[in-house]
């Protein structure tokens, strides 16, 4: 690898919503500066695992070099480091985003500016980068360029005359991308010979290197045979090789100041190469780490249960190997009275624990049970102690709670006008505080709520979807706690009171939500031999009761010659309907059953 | 020497009855005499695996086998007689649908040897007939039951059906107080089965017909039941009723598990423990036999495990039950030993009993036999 001067890097990230086309972008100037020849290329090569290609969405952001020759003749190295697509994964985009000194602003020509986009652009905003607009898929008959660039300046503030007016998908108009990055952004600062400062904006395990750790060097140089200490755990290690990404790893002498590139360091785990956190050298330490490190914490948790007993160890050993590259999902064993052995795993959001459930089935083949997510609620006993309760079933008694507490977001909602009315239901139903509404152009608007987070993991997501047809977007970040009547609505199927089933509701909501439990359980639950109960109860008092009808008839009327291997087939496909069950008491409950408790079905 | 049941299968109608997802056709009469020449071409093909076999007993049915000429199922009959060992041959049975039959048809099968008539009744009431797509009447059921008494036909079954669309408790027992008055020998009762892809099947999902419930089914099982018992038929399979010494043979093979053979399109067939069945379709099915290989798309082997199950499964249907002496006879193990836990669940669930040495259903258990046998598969 040629040694490239420091003001010929430029540094930088693409900002889009899913299915804007970043992946079509990145795709399209990797094959342009010629990384990968065509026929190397895959679709999309930066989102490499099925999930992510199948959901459109990047999960884990990695980066990548990019050699240009630009129209002065001069040699420029084009680091994309490219970033998670989602809400949940927040922290990860601003740290990616702390990496570079610029970004494209990837916008649908058709659709515009969305409330995702628009969060990314002011974690940019709020880190200098110098953004870049892109008007993508000019191709659509329904595009409508110079509207989108009036909304991009009116809503974001940001020049937009002269975006690339581009199609990723169909090639056109890439080399002016090329040269807008080149032009515009700046190029890195620092100097190579000050004390190593180092920012982790990504890492993942290797089974032979041990963690591999993307980093961007803002001051000195780091190069194997070094010792480097992580600044936010003190922990040493011994740099065994730096090196550039290109379609693969290349060792390289050394990084520089202004580079961007991986280090190996014999990191057994990749919590010991955290995101954001700062690497400096061991022997001639930096005063300060670069700023904005935290470590992450989950917002939502879920029981996560083998639905047969004997894979629990299955189940621990992929949710440690999801862990080795996924520093964020935390996990813990747990005992349910109704599902035996399982973990409580904590999440980011609502679709990190989708992903890892996913996973969980496809890539490990593990057949599952989850309980209803829960957020982190904090009570405070009478006592005088402060808990944290993130399973409803160690919830104290009622009697034995002073008061508890909530966590509030501040939601964004990007919307057309004429969703608004909808989504302001949706958002009262859901407790939602009502702060204001900006007019971004005069058919959008973001609507400010503030929401009790509880009420956004349950299908708020998909509700605000339907009732916008699709249209509307949402973002939301943690704003805090707030005390809140909140109490714990338990399921009694034939009598017996399921754990699993338990959740924690505002009053004012637990009749309407014990009752829609209920009605879906009826659904859920095949009939027995004798009918069964199932009771809503907040403490000993029932809310709400639905009866599954006793089972009067199940039979082959007939069972001639033919009829054997088919029938066969029929009571095969029962028993493994059967083995899908979880026994609670006499009565077999499917596993769809515990996430009847997600639905609100509005 | 090997006792084996022969089935043959004649895949034509005048009409689909609007429940019936069998193999079986109307308006493709064009092609009767052909199939005919490739069922005997099938019935020759098999000759030589079957050497060591006798056949006990021969049914022909479809589709509607007394739809097509009388001279055809002469052919079949005959043939059969030629090509196989037919020593200890004893029943023969034909369906056949009211309305079909005459007494020139009827006195060919009688010389072909067929002692055994089984008539598609369903019910003696019109109004449901037509509801499910009969070409009968009830007065052609009356009609045909005399004669084939007349012509000296002294076993005879009557195939009903209950959970008909807006049929009534009192449709089921009136129809059945008819046929026994006849003074037919079988009698067959059977719910009516939804199947996929049938125009009933279609209705019932739009809701443009409805079905008795549960409850009402149940209540037409149970009095149709106690009916027959009162007037001397013995119920002695899940849907089957006989005046002593008028069981079924040839369904019994099924009962038991006993080898059978099956000729025809869709037909199935479970000799030494393999399971197959037949292309239903007429190209695959010529075409396989012009080629001079058997027309088999399907075979499933049954290892001892499976076997066990379906003869439990099977031998459940009876009510008599599995017996147990029999069954270490057969499989040289206790019943006990394989099926114990399952058996015990089910006595105390209060759906199996025990009987002199028999494990049999309770009447709950009939109602719910699936319950249990989800639990013998393997």
């Amino acid at each position: 690898m040629q040694n490239i001067k420091q003001k010929n890097i430029r540094n930088f990230c693409i900002i889009a919503h899913i299915d804007h086309g970043k992946s079509t972008l990145a795709d399209r100037l990797i094959e342009k500066t010629g990384v990968l020849s065509s026929r190397e290329m895959q679709e999309q090569v930066l989102d490499s695992m099925d999930l992510e290609r199948e959901r459109g969405i990047t999960i884990k952001l990695k980066s990548i070099r990019l050699n240009y020759k630009a129209e002065d003749g001069e040699e420029y190295v084009l680091n994309l480091i490219d970033t998670p697509g989602h809400v949940d994964f927040n922290y990860e985009v601003s740290r990616s985003l702390a990496a570079c000194e610029g970004a494209l602003l990837v916008v649908d020509a058709s659709q515009g500016v969305e409330a995702q986009t628009l969060a990314n652009v002011y974690l940019a905003l709020e880190q200098d980068l110098e953004i870049i607009p892109v008007i993508n898929k000019i191709d659509l008959p329904s595009a409508r360029p110079e509207e989108i660039k009036e909304e991009i300046e009116n809503v974001i503030g940001i020049d937009a005359a002269d975006a690339p007016l581009i199609s990723a998908k169909d090639g056109i108009n890439i080399e002016a991308v090329l040269k807008e990055i080149v032009n515009k952004i700046p190029a890195p600062k620092g100097s190579k010979d000050a004390p190593l400062k180092a920012l982790i904006f990504d890492s993942y395990y290797d089974s032979y290197k041990g963690v591999v750790a993307f980093i961007r060097v803002f001051e000195g140089t780091i190069k194997p045979g070094m010792n480097i200490r992580m600044m936010s755990t003190n922990k040493r290690y011994e740099v065994t090789e730096v090196g550039v990404t290109t379609n693969k790893h290349i060792p390289v002498d050394k990084l520089e100041a202004g580079d961007v590139g991986y280090v190996v360091a014999s990191i057994k785990n990749v919590k010991d190469a955290r995101v954001g956190d700062t690497i400096t050298d061991d022997d001639n330490p930096t005063e300060e780490p670069l700023p904005g490190y935290k470590k992450v914490v989950p917002m939502v948790y879920c029981g996560i249960y083998p639905a047969e007993g004997e894979d629990f160890n299955a189940v621990r050993d992929a949710l440690e190997k999801l862990q080795v590259n996924d520093a964020s999902l935390v996990f813990e064993p747990e005992n349910s009275a109704a599902l035996g052995y399982g973990f409580r795993c904590g999440f980011l959001g609502l679709l990190h624990m989708e992903i890892v459930q996913e996973r969980l089935e496809r890539e490990f083949d593990l057949n599952i049970v989850t309980t209803a997510p829960s957020v982190i609620y904090r009570v405070k006993t009478k006592s005088g102690e402060m808990l944290s309760i993130q399973n409803p079933t160690n919830l104290p008694d009622a009697t034995e709670i002073e008061y508890m507490e909530e966590p509030i977001v501040s939601a964004s909602i990007m919307t057309p006008t004429d969703y608004v009315g909808p989504i302001m239901e949706l958002c009262q139903n859901r407790r939602g505080v009502f702060k204001n509404m900006e007019y971004l152009e005069e058919t959008r608007v973001v609507l400010h709520y503030d929401l009790p987070l509880n009420e956004v993991i349950y299908d708020f997501f998909d509700v605000l979807k339907s009732k916008s047809r699709g249209f509307a977007s949402l973002d939301y970040e943690l704003k805090g706690y707030q005390q809140s009547d909140l109490v714990k609505l338990d399921i009694l199927i034939n009598g017996e009171l399921v754990d699993a089933l338990s959740i924690i509701v505002h009053r004012d909501k637990a009749y309407e939500r014990g009752r829609r439990i209920t009605e879906k359980l009826k659904e859920e639950i095949p009939r027995h031999l004798f009918a069964i109960p199932i009771q809503a109860a907040i403490g000993s008092k029932i809310i709400a009761r639905e009866t599954v009808k006793a089972l009067r008839k199940d039979v082959l009327a007939k069972c001639y010659g033919g009829d054997i291997s088919r029938k066969k087939k029929l009571l095969e496909k029962q028993k493994e309907g059967k083995k899908r069950m979880r026994q609670v008491g006499s009565v077999n409950i499917p596993q769809e059953a515990f996430l009847s408790v997600l639905k609100y079905d509005e | 020497m090997k006792e084996i049941a022969v089935y043959v299968h004649i895949p034509f109608c005048g009409r689909k009855c609007y429940y019936c997802d069998f193999v079986s056709f109307s308006g493709k009469d064009d092609k009767i005499e052909e199939y005919i020449a490739f069922l005997l071409k099938e019935m020759a093909w098999y000759k030589p695996y079957l050497k060591e076999y006798n056949v006990k007993t021969i049914f022909i049915g479809g589709g509607t086998p007394s739809y097509i000429d009388g001279k055809y199922i002469v052919r079949i009959i005959e043939f059969i007689r030629e090509n196989y060992n037919c020593e200890w041959l004893e029943e023969i049975t034909i369906e056949a649908n009211p309305g079909t039959l005459n007494k020139e048809k009827l006195l060919l099968y009688k010389e072909a040897g067929v002692n055994r008539i089984s008539l598609g009744v369903q019910t003696l009431e019109d109004r449901l007939l037509k509801s499910i797509g009969r070409l009968h009447t009830g007065r052609d059921v009356i009609e045909n039951i005399h004669l084939l008494k007349e012509l000296g036909f002294s076993n005879i079954n009557v195939d009903l059906m209950f959970g008909l669309p807006k049929q009534r408790v009192e449709d089921c027992i009136s129809t059945m107080e008819t046929i026994v008055d006849l003074g037919v020998e079988h009698i067959s009762y059977y719910s009516l089965i939804l199947e996929e892809g049938t125009p009933i099947y279609k209705w019932y999902e739009e809701g443009s017909i409805k079905l008795p419930d549960e409850d009402l089914d149940r209540k037409m099982y149970k009095e149709g039941v106690a009916f027959l018992k009162s007037r001397g038929y013995k119920h002695y399979e899940i849907s089957n009723f006989s005046k002593p010494g008028f069981q079924c043979k040839h369904n019994l093979f099924y009962w038991q598990i006993k080898p059978y053979i099956g000729f025809g399109i869709g037909a199935h067939s479970n000799v030494e423990s393999n399971r197959f069945s037949n292309y239903s379709n007429f190209k695959d099915y010529f075409y396989s036999l012009k080629e001079g290989k058997a027309p088999v798309v399907e075979i499933e082997y049954i290892d001892k495990d499976m076997e066990m199950a379906e003869y439990m499964i099977v031998g459940l249907r009876l009510i008599a039950g599995v017996d147990k002496i029999e069954f270490k006879r057969r499989f040289g193990k206790d019943m006990e030993a394989v099926y114990g836990p399952v058996i015990d669940k089910y006595i105390k669930e209060g759906l199996l009993k025990e009987e002199g040495g028999k494990i049999k259903f309770t009447s709950k258990g009939l109602d719910l036999s699936n319950i249990v046998y989800v639990d013998l598969l393997p």
